[in-house]
C-alpha cells in the first residue's frame, strides 16, 4: 500500500486517480500509524516553502517521514515535496527542509535570462544523467512532462537524475537511494507520468 | 525546451458537448469524457471545458462530469464558466481541475483573482479576457461578448496579473469565429505588457495559423481552438508535426 501523505497543502485528487489509474492501492493519510504501515510513501504538496514545512512540522509527519526514510522505505516528493527533502529553502525568507537529499532551493530567477518567464510553466523534455534512475526504467530521455514552479533544486548534484532545459539546466529530479522526487507533476504528465508512477510502485 | 501549447476547448451545457463535433470512430461524440480522452490521446497538451449551463442542476452535472473525466485523464485540466466567488473555485478544483479561468467574475468583484491566488496559487488562476476594439481602443467585454465594460482591455489584463493571475488567455471577439487567423497586434500588445504564460484564442481556421502566431510572436505560450479540432479540420498530431517543420517546439 502506498501511503499519499495528507499535510493540508494542494490537491490529491489527480494523484489519487493516477495511482488507480495504473491499479496500485494508494490512500490518502496524515495519521503517522496509517503512514508507517504504509510499503511507500508519496509526499505531494503545492503553494509555499515555509508553510508546508511548518505544517509537516506541527503535525509530527516530519519525523515519521524522516525515520521512515532511514528505515530504507521508498519516499517520493513531488513538486513542493520534492523540495521539501532538501535541506533548506530561500522561497520568502530561509525555511529548513526535511534534510533527507543534500541542496536547497532557490529561485529560478537566479539562474535563467530575464526574458524567459516564471514561473517555468508547461511541458519541457527530460534529460537523465549517465546512470538511467530505475524510476525511469518505462520512459525514454527526451519524454516530456509537465511543470509549474518558480524556484529549483541546486547544491544537490549528486543526487540529480534528470534536468529540464529551460534557460538553464534545472533541476528536475533528484535519488538519494530510496529517497527521490520530481519537481514536475508525473500525475498530470499523460503516460509518461503514469510510467513513472508505475516504476516508483515496483520499487 | 518549453514546447508551445496546443489547447482544445469544449464547452458544456448540461453535461454535454455543445457546438457540433464531427469525428469519425467515436461513439458519444458529445461526451466531455470521451472527448477528453480522444484529445488527450490525439496530443492535446492541455484542456479547457467552458461550463456554459445556466441552471443549478446543470451545474451539478457539470462537476460530476469532471470529476469523472479528471479519473481518466492526466493533462492539466482548466475550468471555467460561472466562477464568480472562491466557493465556485473549491468546487471545480475538487472535483479535479488544475486551474480555474475567470472572466465576468473578476469583473464584477475585482478582488477575485487575487483572494483566490491567495488561497490557491498564481499558477491556478487564469484570467481569460474577451477583447474587442472600439474605435481603435482595446475593450474589455462581459457576458460572453456582448457588453462593453468600457475597461482598457491592456490596463485590464496588466492589473488581473498583478493582482496574482498566472496565466492569461486573450480571445479576440473581432477574429473570432471569423477563421482568419488569429489577432496578432492584439496579442502582442498583451505580451508586451505582461510577464506570465500568454494563451491566444479567437480566429484559428488552419494549421497555418498556428505557425502563423508561433513565427509572429515567439513570447506567446499557447493557441486554443474549438471548432476546428471539433470538427476534425485539423488534426492536434498533424498540427504539432508541421509546427516542429518551422521549428517551433511541441511535444510529440
Amino acid at each position: 500500500m502506498i501511503a499519499i501523505v495528507d499535510y493540508g497543502v494542494g490537491n490529491l485528487f489527480s494523484l489519487v486517480s493516477s495511482f488507480a489509474a495504473i491499479g496500485a492501492d494508494a490512500v490518502v493519510t496524515g495519521d503517522s500509524d496509517v503512514i508507517k504501515g504504509a510499503d511507500k510513501i508519496i509526499l505531494p504538496g503545492v503553494g509555499a516553502f515555509g508553510d508546508a514545512a511548518e505544517k509537516l512540522r506541527r503535525s509530527g509527519l516530519d519525523l515519521v517521514l524522516k525515520d521512515e526514510a532511514k528505515k530504507g522505505k521508498p519516499l517520493m516528493g513531488i513538486c513542493l515535496g520534492m523540495q521539501l527533502l532538501l535541506e533548506r529553502s530561500f522561497e520568502y525568507g530561509e525555511h529548513e527542509g526535511l534534510g533527507l537529499i543534500g541542496g536547497e532551493i532557490r529561485p529560478i530567477a537566479d539562474v535563467i535570462p530575464s526574458e524567459l518567464k516564471i514561473p517555468h510553466i508547461g511541458w519541457n523534455a527530460l534529460r537523465f544523467t549517465e546512470n538511467k534512475s530505475p524510476l525511469f526504467k518505462y520512459i525514454n530521455e527526451g519524454d516530456y512532462v509537465y511543470f509549474v514552479h518558480s524556484f529549483y533544486g541546486t547544491g544537490c548534484d549528486d543526487s540529480i537524475i534528470a534536468t529540464a532545459e529551460y534557460g538553464a539546466e534545472l533541476t528536475a529530479a533528484v535519488a538519494n537511494g530510496n529517497v527521490m522526487g520530481c519537481q514536475f507533476h508525473p500525475e498530470k504528465s499523460g503516460n509518461v507520468g503514469l510510467n513513472i508512477l508505475r516504476a516508483f510502485c515496483e520499487l | 525546451m518549453i514546447t508551445k501549447r496546443i489547447i482544445p476547448c469544449l464547452d458544456v451545457k448540461d453535461g454535454r458537448v455543445v457546438k457540433g463535433v464531427n469525428f469519425e470512430g467515436l461513439g458519444d461524440v458529445a461526451s466531455p469524457v470521451e472527448l477528453a480522452k480522444y484529445y488527450s490521446d490525439c496530443g492535446a497538451d492541455e484542456l479547457v471545458f467552458y461550463d456554459i449551463t445556466a441552471s443549478a442542476e446543470g451545474r451539478k452535472l457539470f462537476t460530476d462530469i469532471l470529476s469523472t473525466l479528471a479519473r481518466s485523464v492526466f493533462i492539466p485540466l482548466t475550468v471555467g464558466g460561472g466562477i464568480n466567488t472562491l466557493e465556485d473555485f473549491d468546487r471545480v478544483l475538487k472535483c479535479g481541475a488544475d486551474k480555474v479561468s475567470v472572466n465576468s467574475g473578476a469583473i464584477k468583484n475585482p478582488s477575485l483573482v487575487g483572494e483566490a491566488a491567495k488561497r490557491y496559487g498564481d499558477q491556478c488562476v487564469v484570467l481569460s479576457a474577451d477583447v474587442k476594439r472600439v474605435d481603435g481602443v482595446f475593450r474589455v467585454f462581459a457576458k460572453g461578448g456582448r457588453e462593453n465594460t468600457g475597461m482598457e482591455a491592456i490596463e485590464w489584463i496588466r492589473r488581473c496579473v498583478g493582482e496574482g493571475a498566472g496565466e492569461v488567455v486573450v480571445n479576440s471577439i473581432d477574429t473570432d469565429g471569423v477563421k482568419g487567423g488569429f489577432d496578432i497586434e492584439m496579442l502582442e500588445k498583451v505580451c508586451e505588457a505582461v510577464n506570465v504564460p500568454v494563451i491566444a484564442s479567437g480566429g484559428a481556421g488552419s494549421i497555418d495559423h498556428f505557425t502563423e502566431l508561433f513565427k509572429a510572436i515567439p513570447s506567446i505560450d499557447a493557441g486554443l481552438a474549438a471548432s476546428i479540432f471539433h470538427f476534425g479540420e485539423v488534426k492536434i498530431n498533424d498540427l504539432k508535426n508541421e509546427l516542429k517543420k518551422h521549428g517551433i517546439p511541441v511535444r510529440l
